[in-house]
């Protein structure tokens, strides 16, 4: 267990860095995480992490790679959904950095 | 006496043993049980039978996370955590057939 | 990966008095990045996972029935149901949270019968 600071509160996270209470994220924290992966924000960056609650919200499981990438691809287009253009945004994975930063568990068989 | 069961009927005897036995009192299923307690079960025949001998109770949080909150037998009576606690504590002893 | 083999996964039992249900799913989901041909298979206390309004609230514990929605994300599209086993249980395919294939019993032995692969829940 580790704690990070935001906005002077403190949140719990596990020893990898992923929120350990999901409804602790706001984008604040999203920030803050960002910035410890060395990941600067923009607008194509949020389309992705809102993708990502989203899947979330509806499923409730973060989805595995392939799957978000097909899922991207589907709803924002070809162009948005493979590997390089989310690679390129989260260089540690889609699956393991976007998530952590949108405040979920890390998918499911990600190691 | 309050008995306990927490196993589906039709995966375990647990509920046909305390049925079989057990002829008066209080029965409160909890966890799988519960599904025990739902209309249209093949072991709703048995509940209405016990109806006649014990007064039947289901923990309702168990029945909601299953997705069986409307569909509780008739006269089966539903319970939450704080009925629960009042059963054991209206009755004499308990028994929790595992 | 060589050759596709035909995985089976078998769920017997309700899914929150223990952690088969869930187990089964990960592995479901896992199974699912190595491209095989994955058949699941809801039996006996099995056919209570799909069972819609699932509200896990009150027991305080994770409600991951939606999750087999998401199944057809990840291209695991054949699911089957036994019928013996869901009129016993006084169910029906609108009960069910997606879209199953229903088997009678001898189907469903001849279906087990032609898996390379089968894990029990």
């Amino acid at each position: 267990m580790a704690n990070i600071e935001v906005e002077g509160k403190s949140y719990e996270t596990d020893e990898e860095g992923y929120l350990v209470n999901l409804a602790d994220w706001n984008k604040d924290i999203a920030e803050y995480i960002a910035k410890t992966e060395n990941v600067d924000m923009t607008e194509q960056h949020w389309e992705v992490i809102n993708f990502l609650r989203e899947y979330f919200e509806e499923y409730q499981i973060a989805p595995a790679v392939r799957v978000l990438t097909k899922a991207i691809g589907k709803k924002l287009g070809a162009d948005k959904g493979n590997s390089e253009y989310l690679y390129g945004l989260f260089p540690y994975g889609p699956g393991k950095q976007a998530c952590k930063i949108a405040g979920l568990p890390k998918p499911t068989g990600c190691v | 006496m309050l008995h306990i069961i927490n196993k589906s009927p039709l995966t375990n005897c647990a509920l046909d043993s305390c049925l079989r036995v057990v002829q008066s009192g209080d029965i409160l299923l909890i966890e799988d049980a519960v599904y025990a307690a739902t209309s249209g079960n093949v072991f709703e025949d048995k509940i209405h039978e016990a109806m006649g001998r014990c007064k039947v109770y289901v923990l309702q949080p168990d029945l909601d996370a299953r997705g069986f909150s409307d569909r509780i037998i008739d006269g089966v009576s539903p319970v939450d955590y704080g009925g629960f606690v009042d059963l054991t504590t209206t009755n004499k002893n308990c028994q929790s057939w595992l | 990966m060589s050759e596709i083999k035909k995985f089976m996964f078998v769920n017997r039992k309700a899914p929150h008095g223990t952690i088969y249900a869930l187990e089964s799913l990960e592995v479901v989901l896992i199974t699912a990045a190595f491209d095989q041909d994955v058949s699941l298979v809801f039996l006996d206390d099995g056919v209570y996972q799909l069972k819609k309004g699932q509200q896990t609230k009150g027991i305080a514990t994770k409600n991951f029935s939606p999750a087999y929605l998401a199944l057809e994300g990840y291209d695991i599209e054949k699911l089957y149901v036994e019928k013996e086993s869901m009129q016993a249980r006084g169910l029906s395919e609108e009960d069910l949270l997606v879209d199953v294939t229903v088997l009678g019993r001898a189907e469903m032995g001849e279906l087990m019968n032609q898996q390379d692969v089968v894990l029990s829940f």
